[in-house]
C-alpha cells in the first residue's frame, strides 16, 4: 500500500513538472494578484505595511483554488480514475494521496515565493517568521479541503468556478487564524497569544486532514457511478 | 406489527407521501396564517417600544426568529442528506434540496433585518462582526449547495455530491461560527435560551415565540410545498424521458 500511494505521487509530481500548468501557474497569479492589490490601494508603504498579512493570505488563497480544477477532472477525462479506483488503494487514500500531491505541487511554491512577495509590500522582518510559520500550518488544509470542492464538482460543467465557490467559505477558518497569527506580531503581542492562533491553524488543518478525504471520496465515488 | 425502520420506509414512498402531505398542507397553512398573524399584531400593536431601542425593536421579532430558522433548516437539510446519503431514500433527498432555498431566504432576512437595525442603533449598515460573518458565510454554504443541485442536470446523480457537501458544511458551520466568533464580536450574546433563564421582558418575549412558532410553522407548510412540486417535477421528467425514448 506504501509503494501505491508514492507510486501515486510520484506520478502526480512528474504530471506537475512535465505537463506544466501547476505549481508555476499558481505562483505566478500569486505575484500578480498581490502586485495588483499593491497598485490599487497605493504606495503607502506604512498602510502596505500593516495589511500585508491580509492581501498575502487572500493571494495564496485565490492561487491555490485555481489549480483545484484540475486535480481529480484530468484523471476521471483520461479514465485514469477508474482504473485507480479499480485498484487496491481506497478512495480515501487516493483522495488524501492527491490532495498532498497538490499541497506539494501548489502549496509548497508558494509558501516559498511568500517571503519575496513580503519584501514588496514592506512586511517588517519580525512578522516573516510567524506569517511564514502559518502559511506552512495552514496551505495544506488548503489543499485538503479543496480537494472536497474539486471531488463534488468533477463531472460538473463549469466546474472549476463552483468548486472555488462551494470551497471559500470552509476556507474562512484558515484565512482568519492564519491571519491572525501574523497580526499579533504586528501589533507587538506576547508570543503565547499569537501560539494561540496557530494551535487554531493545526486544529483546522488537522480536521481538514480527516473530513477532505473521506467526503471527496464520497463524491468521487457517485462521479464514478 | 411493522418495525421503526420499515415504518419510515413506509412515508419513503412518494406516493404515499403525495397522499399524506397532499392532507397535511391545507389545515398547516391555516394554523400557520393564524399563529403569524397573532404574532404580528403582538409585535407590532401589543408590545411596548423599548425604553432604549424605541420603535426598532420590533425589527427583532422578525429578525430573531429568521436567524433561528437559518440554522434549523441548515440542520434539517443536513440530517435529511445524511437519510438520503446512508438510506437512499428518495424523499429524504427531496426534503434536502427543497429546504435549500428556503433557509437562503430566512438567512437572507436575517442579515437584511439586522442591517436596517444596526443602522440606527449601531450607526453603520455593516460591520464585520463575529456573528454577522459567520452568518453571511452560512448564506454563501447555501448558495454554493444551490449552486451544486442547480448545475447537476439529472436530480438522482446530485444526490450524493449535495448530500456530502451539506453534511461537511453541517461540520464546517461551528468550526466557521467559532473561529469568527474568536476574531472579532460586537452582536450581543445569546438573550432568550440561557441557562439563567431569559433576559428579555415577557412583554417582548410573547411576541417573539409566537413569531417563532410561526415561522417555524410556515417552513414546513413551504417544506411540504416545495417537497410536493419536486415529486411532481421528476415524475413529469420521467414521464417525457420515456416518451422520448419511445
Amino acid at each position: 500500500m506504501g509503494r501505491a500511494i508514492a507510486a501515486l505521487i510520484a506520478r502526480d509530481l512528474r504530471l506537475a513538472v512535465r505537463a506544466g500548468g501547476g505549481g508555476g501557474m499558481a505562483v505566478f497569479f500569486f505575484l500578480i494578484t498581490v502586485s495588483v492589490v499593491a497598485v490599487g490601494v497605493g504606495p503607502n508603504l506604512s498602510l502596505l505595511a500593516q495589511i500585508a498579512p491580509g492581501i498575502l493570505w487572500v493571494a495564496l488563497l485565490l492561487s491555490s483554488l485555481l489549480t483545484l480544477e484540475r486535480l481529480f477532472q484530468a484523471d476521471l477525462e483520461d479514465g485514469t480514475l477508474d482504473l485507480l479506483a479499480m485498484g487496491p488503494l481506497p478512495l480515501e487514500v487516493i483522495a488524501a494521496a492527491k490532495a498532498f500531491s497538490h499541497w506539494l505541487t501548489t502549496g509548497l511554491p508558494l509558501l516559498v515565493a511568500a517571503p519575496l512577495l513580503g519584501l514588496l509590500l514592506n512586511l517588517p522582518v519580525n512578522v516573516f517568521p510567524p506569517l511564514i510559520l502559518s502559511m506552512a500550518i495552514g496551505t495544506p488544509a488548503l489543499s485538503f479541503l479543496g480537494a472536497i470542492g474539486a471531488a463534488l464538482t468533477v463531472g460538473v460543467r463549469r466546474g472549476g468556478l463552483l468548486a472555488s465557490l462551494l470551497v471559500v467559505p470552509f476556507y474562512v477558518p484558515v484565512l482568519i487564524f492564519g491571519v491572525g497569527a501574523a497580526d499579533e506580531a504586528i501589533s507587538g503581542a506576547p508570543p503565547g497569544v499569537m501560539m494561540q492562533a496557530l494551535s487554531f491553524l493545526g486544529a483546522v488543518t488537522l480536521a481538514s486532514l480527516v473530513i477532505g478525504p473521506v467526503a471527496a471520496a464520497a463524491g468521487l465515488r457517485a462521479a464514478l457511478k | 406489527m411493522l418495525t421503526a425502520s420499515q415504518r419510515l420506509q413506509a412515508f419513503a414512498n412518494p406516493t404515499r407521501f403525495m397522499a399524506l402531505s397532499g392532507r397535511l398542507v391545507a389545515p398547516l397553512g391555516v394554523l400557520t396564517a393564524v399563529v403569524m398573524a397573532a404574532g404580528l399584531y403582538f409585535a407590532l400593536f401589543a408590545s411596548p417600544p423599548d425604553y432604549q431601542q424605541g420603535e426598532t425593536v420590533r425589527i427583532m421579532y422578525i429578525h430573531v426568529p429568521s436567524a433561528w430558522l437559518s440554522l434549523f433548516v441548515y440542520s434539517v437539510m443536513a440530517v435529511s442528506s445524511g437519510v438520503a446519503l446512508v438510506f437512499r431514500h428518495p424523499i429524504a433527498d427531496v426534503c434536502a434540496k427543497a429546504a435549500a432555498p428556503i433557509g437562503a431566504a430566512f438567512t437572507f432576512l436575517a442579515l437584511v433585518t439586522g442591517s436596517l437595525w444596526g443602522e440606527p442603533m449601531w450607526g453603520t449598515w455593516w460591520v464585520w462582526d463575529a456573528r454577522l460573518t459567520s452568518v453571511l458565510i452560512l448564506f454563501f454554504i447555501y448558495l454554493g449547495y444551490m449552486a451544486l443541485r442547480a448545475t447537476i442536470d439529472d436530480p438522482h446523480a446530485a444526490t450524493r455530491p449535495a448530500a456530502v457537501l451539506a453534511l461537511v458544511g453541517f461540520v464546517n458551520v461551528p468550526i466557521i461560527h467559532y473561529s469568527v466568533n474568536w476574531w472579532n464580536t460586537l452582536h450581543q450574546p445569546a438573550s432568550v435560551f440561557r441557562m439563567d433563564g431569559p433576559t428579555v421582558a415577557s412583554s417582548m418575549l410573547v411576541p417573539l415565540m409566537t413569531l417563532a412558532i410561526g415561522f417555524t410553522l410556515f417552513f414546513f407548510v413551504m417544506l411540504l410545498v416545495r417537497m410536493r412540486a419536486e415529486v411532481l417535477r421528476r415524475r413529469v421528467r420521467a414521464m417525457s424521458l420515456r416518451r422520448a425514448e419511445g
